[in-house]
């Protein structure tokens, strides 16, 4: 019998997540497990309300990507209606979705992650975090506040309000664009270029210290998921399914979103509130290969991103996979999430140039004509469905969501216990290896509030326990 | 404490029960006034910053969220414990909101009809019982469970109205009650 150690986020205390480390009798590490102590259950109290309402609860969700939520639901509700949104809401809807995508980056790589790359991964746990950042790299933490915020102020502009704006609906968009806004928004687009620039520079100098890391960080050979545009282009909002293998070999291509359940299966372990997602095709039970959604898979599924800088950076993220093959190393995440905002703010400038954009007719309008919706979005996470089964009167009946992190699960409980491997041993448990643990996590950038909902992941304490009970060892942080 | 040792610069804290990070995502739309907080206060416990328990003499606390399992349970009695001033951030805190959503249903009915449609155990079963929070049978607003000081609405509550909070607490004024923010949602 082996040994445990917990890493626990002061459990009694904010735990929202935990991860456990098991070592064998020679004081290896065998097992590392995410446990997501956080439930809500939307799926079981949503029954019996209005299809129409979901967007609004479900936005709930998450008050980081309330609006992928949103817009999933509204396409759902799309089906329901068997109506199309005209062309000009589909439009807005992107809009909407990219805003939030460079919000909800820049919060992961900022606020949350640059603490990590700029003060390094062993630092002070006092200072690593916004304030520390504050302190050391005032410029860094400035940028990151102003990026952060012209995303919020794009939603809010188009939307009212930039947390669970009321925007998106079945059918279109509540507000057509006004030619005001239409400005306001296009003068926010080149401050926010400039920041990522420099973000991505930022990165790539921080990189060049961290070869260690991005071999060990979830760096395995696996299948990749997105949505694709109908040419092969990245789409955050619309599109079709495409699944790579780690060849780079289309294993599934122009699925329809609605038919995801032919190609994803759910299930769940008694030791976390989170569901874990697979592949049909390879498994459960025997998982071995999990695959990934989030800006690393849908840099390696699309064929190209559509815009000039971001095609241009997507060449040189494309050479970190070896002879050519996807890129594997999680690590990546990061860049490729800077990709993807560099991207959003170029669609968003392209989109607000174009003449109709302040058209009027941005909604269609219809009774309940099927009983089944089924839609998508590219959450900032990953690929998030949502399928509605209603009566007549468009009240639901069953409820399923498939969020992005839970795709994610066991790629993250596979990447900790990479880490687990490299940097713990068993009679040595330092608040550095913590934090590598934990920057395993910090990399898929969980939606916790998806499922749970902890940012930081404010671990304190490591512990080493014996079979018995016994504490042998204990880091403390702090 | 009594006033006249009180540390000078002030101690706050932003902590997150049942919610959705919705409130936190409208503190962080402070934007560059953030900074200006920072200078001002020291962040000494949030989901945004790796600190370890939450600690002792904290001046205020924002609470989002509700309290929906025995985690958050303890942690809304150690926040009341440490903190002078508890304010209830957000319509979850404030009234249960969309998290108390759940109540209508028993607990078991939840998780069994969530879980058991698909492979796999049953969260909590087994060795998972140990690990992870029961919930409670229904989700509360916080001043169902602790003595609360200030009550900041919204779902969530937009972020002028948090910084007229937030500045007014901390200066031990009452938070202002503004024509146009009286609402809930
Ligand atoms: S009040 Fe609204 S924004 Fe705040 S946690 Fe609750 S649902 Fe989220």
């Amino acid at each position: 019998m082996g040994k445990t150690i917990r890493i626990d986020p002061v459990t009694r205390i904010e735990g929202h997540s935990k991860i456990t480390i098991t070592l064998d009798d020679s004081g290896a590490v065998s097992d590392a497990r995410f446990h997501v102590t956080e439930f809500r259950g939307f799926e079981k109290f949503c029954v019996g309300r209005s299809f129409s309402e979901m967007p609004s609860i479900t936005a709930r969700i998450c008050g980081i990507c309330p609006v992928s939520h949103s817009i999933a639901s509204a396409h759902a509700g799309d089906m329901i209606l068997g109506v199309k949104p005209p062309p000009l809401a589909r439009k807005l809807r992107r809009v909407i979705n990219w805003a939030q995508l460079v919000q909800s980056h820049a919060l992961s790589f900022f606020h949350l992650s640059a603490p990590d790359l700029l003060l390094g991964m062993e630092s002070e746990p006092g200072d690593r975090n916004l304030a520390g950042l504050i302190r050391k790299y005032p410029d860094v933490a400035r940028q990151g506040i102003r990026l952060r915020a012209i995303g919020q102020e794009i939603i809010r502009t188009l939307a009212g309000q930039s947390v669970h704006p009321a925007y998106v609906v079945p059918g279109g968009v509540l507000e057509p664009l006004s030619e005001a806004n239409r400005q306001k928004i296009a003068a926010m687009v080149p401050e926010g270029l400039a920041i990522v620039e420099s973000a991505l520079d930022l990165l790539k100098s921080a990189c060049e210290k961290l070869g260690e890391e991005i071999e060990t960080y979830g760096k395995f050979p696996g299948h990749f998921l997105g949505l694709v545009n109908y040419d092969g282009a990245l789409d955050h909002t619309d599109g079709a399914l495409r699944m790579i293998d780690a060849q780079g070999r289309k294993v599934v291509d122009g699925l329809p979103v609605n038919q995801y359940a032919d190609i994803l299966g759910e299930a769940s372990e008694s030791w976390s509130y989170m569901k874990f997602t697979h592949y049909r095709e390879l498994g459960p039970p025997a998982v071995e290969v999990p695959y990934r959604v989030g800006p690393l898979a849908r840099l390696n599924v699309c064929d190209f991103t559509g815009t000039v800088r971001a095609d241009r950076e997507l060449r040189q993220f494309r050479r970190l996979g070896e002879n050519g093959l996807p890129v594997t190393a999680s690590f990546h995440y990061h860049y490729a999430r800077l990709i993807e905002i560099l991207y959003a703010l170029e669609r968003i400038e392209l989109m607000m140039a174009e003449e109709t954009i302040t058209g009027k007719h941005v909604r269609s309008r219809a009774s309940v004509n099927r009983l089944v919706g089924i839609g998508a979005s590219e959450a900032p996470r990953g690929t998030l469905f949502h399928e509605y089964h209603v009566d007549e009167n468009g009240l639901l009946t069953k409820v399923n969501l498939l969020i992005a992190t839970g795709q994610n699960n066991r790629a993250m409980n596979e990447t900790i216990l990479q880490i687990a491997k490299k940097y713990v041993t068993g009679d040595r448990l330092t608040e550095g290896a913590l934090n590598r643990v934990e920057h395993g996590i910090r990399i898929f950038d969980p939606c916790l509030s998806c499922a749970t909902h902890t940012m930081g992941i404010p671990t304190t304490v490591i512990r080493l326990v014996a079979p018995d009970g016994t504490v042998l060892d204990e880091a403390r942080r702090g | 404490m009594p006033e006249a040792e009180a540390p000078a610069r002030k101690r706050i804290a932003t902590a997150w029960l049942g919610g959705c990070s919705g409130c936190h995502m409208s503190f962080l739309d402070l934007d560059l006034r953030l900074i200006d907080l920072l200078a001002a206060a020291d962040l000494v416990f949030s989901p945004i910053a790796d600190i370890k328990a939450f600690p002792e003499g904290v001046d205020l606390t924002l609470v989002e969220g509700a309290v929906a399992n025995e985690e958050n349970l303890e942690l809304a009695h150690r926040i009341r414990a440490n903190s002078r001033i508890v304010a209830s951030f957000g319509d979850c805190a404030v009234t249960g909101n969309v998290t108390s959503l759940r109540n209508h249903l028993p607990v078991e009915e939840l998780l069994t009809g969530l879980y058991k449609a698909g492979s796999g155990s049953v969260p909590r079963s087994g060795e998972g019982a140990e690990i992870l929070p029961e919930l409670l049978p229904r989700v509360l607003p916080l001043h169902q469970v602790i003595a609360v000081d200030a009550f900041i609405p919204g779902c969530p509550p937009d972020p002028d109205r948090i910084w007229a909070a937030v500045t007014a607490l901390l200066d031990g004024r009452p938070v202002p009650s503004v024509e146009g923010e009286r609402t809930f949602g």
